[in-house]
């Protein structure tokens, strides 16, 4: 096409569309500044949690409050140790339990069930994610946790001291609430994340990759672990990540059901300790400046690491999606 | 291996699949039940009308009920979201309709982190914020708290619903001459309404089902109040603290709260759920519109 020449016309020239409506940079601003709230929000977070939790750190030292494996408000000696294990033990074993069946329900969801039933568990699961944790934790104070003692900690512990009595500081004397309750309960609320972005992560697999297996005569478990997984497994890998998030921030119901114990060792039917659960049992207790900024301190703790595994998260999931768009 | 081996692996896969799926599915509906058989007896009219008290007033059989805890939350709640409203939504926008901003991608970046943070955080920080500047625990002190759990769950649900409007519709309006602002205002947000309605409806779902932010600003109050300055009830704290109690009555009552507290949070779910796909459908006929078709 040649090039045509554009005049424009006198009244074009002079009033340009920015002169016209200054309400556009009205409205630009007002967004502009109400979002750089959100902004700031996410920093002040960081500094306010720092700057509140600085005579702790003053006092015992970045490093050493990070391993001090004390916590005895009553001592004023503080460390957030036995806190950053119990989180890490419960969260980890709580992603070790959902792993498995979460990839199950996404794997029946995406390729397996028929379409209604496949809605059905969606809903199903993506409820589960919506009841309060206040709920679930209530639930297993009263039904959950004495069942578990009652049916399979006793037993189990009673065995091992006839029959194995070197399980026994691993199992530790069953209390009505314990670490490996609190464990199956996080499970059971992280189960809805992992599903729901596998999912995601399984539905994006490519129709002619699966058609290909499939004709190659692959039986559908098969089509599965040749064609569907292998494709999905950096988005499963970013799910469970974000999942991992997930549990580590969880509250209330492992406050209700870990017991709260803040020495190590802990034992897996004995009371643990994580930190979300420390915080939401003492703060409202904390009357001594050094307790209070410890507790702050934890915070501070949680917050770092809660944000280093989101970073990751979305560092491999920004890779997958590269990946996907360069051929 | 022979084919009727692999037959047969593939037979244990399903029935391995289908079983980790029931695994899943079957304690939601057991917590569903339970909450449902031991909170119906709990729920009378004393229960909706009379303040919690003290202790022995559930032990000695005088009326007692959740009424602090039930207004407390409507109160909180709705401060909260009037606080959070403005940003979360000012975000949405920044994020879909000015996508060459460069503040953009740091919005961005920072409600995802703010999203993944644990609810207790926004606790601290609200604590550190509001109580300790105002000298004791609020109601007010928790609807910040509240808020900043709101914000960014309303921010990445506005963008998100403001992307699936057709990018049509944005066109029409450009080129009738309607600066953006409007075209924003009065062509794209009217548009996308009920899919913002419903995240905002959802962010305020997940807020009313929080306990761990207000237990360390709003505290919690045995009696009824309508001062924000004070500290005052809400379910999911009460809820907490009546579980963690030793006395059977006070149990009794936390399972008739957990049946409001769920029946809340599940009608919003639903109402939400179908909204959203009504929407979808509507965005996926639109975007075939948009296409040009080929003769």
């Amino acid at each position: 096409m040649a090039d045509i020449p554009v005049t424009l016309s006198r009244a074009q020239q002079i009033t340009p569309a920015r002169y016209r409506a200054p309400g556009d940079l009205v409205f630009k601003i007002i967004i502009l500044v109400l979002s750089s709230v959100v902004i700031a929000l996410a920093f002040a977070m960081a500094i306010i949690l720092w700057y509140e939790a600085r005579p702790t750190f003053q006092a015992f030292g970045f490093l050493s409050f990070l391993t001090e494996t004390t916590w005895d408000p009553v001592a004023a000696v503080h460390g957030t140790w036995p806190f950053i294990m119990g989180t890490l033990i419960t969260s980890f074993g709580a992603l070790l339990l959902s792993l498995l069946p979460a990839l199950g329900v996404a794997i029946f969801v995406s390729e397996y069930a028929p379409k209604w039933v496949a809605n059905i568990i969606n809903y199903t699961v993506d409820l589960l994610a919506a009841i309060p944790s206040v709920v679930v934790g209530l639930w297993g104070v009263f039904i959950f946790a004495p069942f578990m003692r009652d049916t399979f900690y006793m037993p189990i512990y009673l065995w091992a001291v006839e029959n194995a009595p070197w399980l026994e500081p691993i199992l530790g004397a069953p209390s009505s609430y314990n670490l490996a309750t609190a464990t199956i309960i996080l499970a059971l609320m992280i189960v809805p994340y992992t599903v729901a972005l596998s999912r995601d992560a399984i539905r994006l697999v490519p129709r002619e990759q699966k058609e290909a297996a499939w004709a190659l005569g692959a039986t559908r478990w098969e089509v599965m672990r040749v064609a569907v997984l292998p494709y999905a497994r950096s988005g499963i890998v970013a799910g469970v990540l974000l999942s991992l998030a997930r549990a580590l921030g969880e509250t209330m119901a492992v406050a209700m059901l870990i017991g709260n114990r803040n020495r190590m060792p802990f034992s897996l039917f004995g009371p643990a300790a994580t930190m979300p659960s420390v915080i939401i049992n003492e703060f409202r207790e904390a009357v001594e400046t050094l307790h209070y900024t410890s507790l702050m301190a934890v915070g501070f703790y949680l917050f770092i690491l809660t944000i280093g595994i989101n970073l990751i998260a979305s560092y491999v999931q920004r890779k997958l999606t590269q990946q996907r768009k360069s051929p | 291996m022979n084919l009727q081996l692999r037959y047969a692996r593939d037979r244990v896969m399903l029935i391995g699949i289908v079983g980790l799926t029931l695994l899943v599915v079957v304690p939601l509906f057991l917590i569903i039940g339970y909450v449902i058989v031991n909170g119906i007896g709990g729920l009378n009219w004393n229960f909706f009308t009379q303040e919690l008290g003290s202790p022995s007033r559930a032990m000695l059989g005088r009326p007692t009920g959740l009424v602090a805890a039930i207004v407390g939350t409507i109160i909180i709640d709705l401060i909260a979201l009037a606080f959070a409203l403005p940003f979360g939504i000012a975000s949405g926008i920044m994020m879909s309709e000015y996508p060459e901003h460069p503040f953009t991608p740091v919005s961005r970046i920072m409600v995802s982190t703010l999203n993944g943070m644990p609810a207790v955080l926004m606790g601290l920080m609200a604590y550190a914020l509001v109580v300790k500047n105002t000298g004791g625990f609020s109601a007010l002190a928790g609807s910040v708290a509240l808020a900043f759990v709101m914000t960014p769950i309303i921010a990445r649900s506005t963008e998100s619903v403001l992307r699936i409007t057709p990018w049509s519709l944005r066109e029409v309006g450009l080129s009738l001459g309607l600066p953006r602002w409007k075209v924003t205002l009065s062509l794209v947000l009217p548009a996308a309404r009920p899919g913002i309605v419903t995240g905002v409806l959802i962010a305020f779902a997940r807020a009313a089902g929080e306990a761990a932010p207000l237990m360390l600003t709003s505290f919690g109050n045995n009696f009824l109040t309508f001062n924000v300055r004070s500290p005052m009830d809400t379910l999911p704290q009460r809820l907490y603290s009546l579980a963690i109690s030793p006395y059977k009555e006070w149990h009794a009552m936390g399972w008739g709260g957990a049946i409001i507290l769920l029946l809340f949070v599940m009608i919003t779910f639903f109402v939400g759920r179908v909204v959203v796909d009504r929407m979808e459908k509507r965005a996926l006929g639109l975007q075939a519109m948009d296409k040009p078709k080929k003769n």
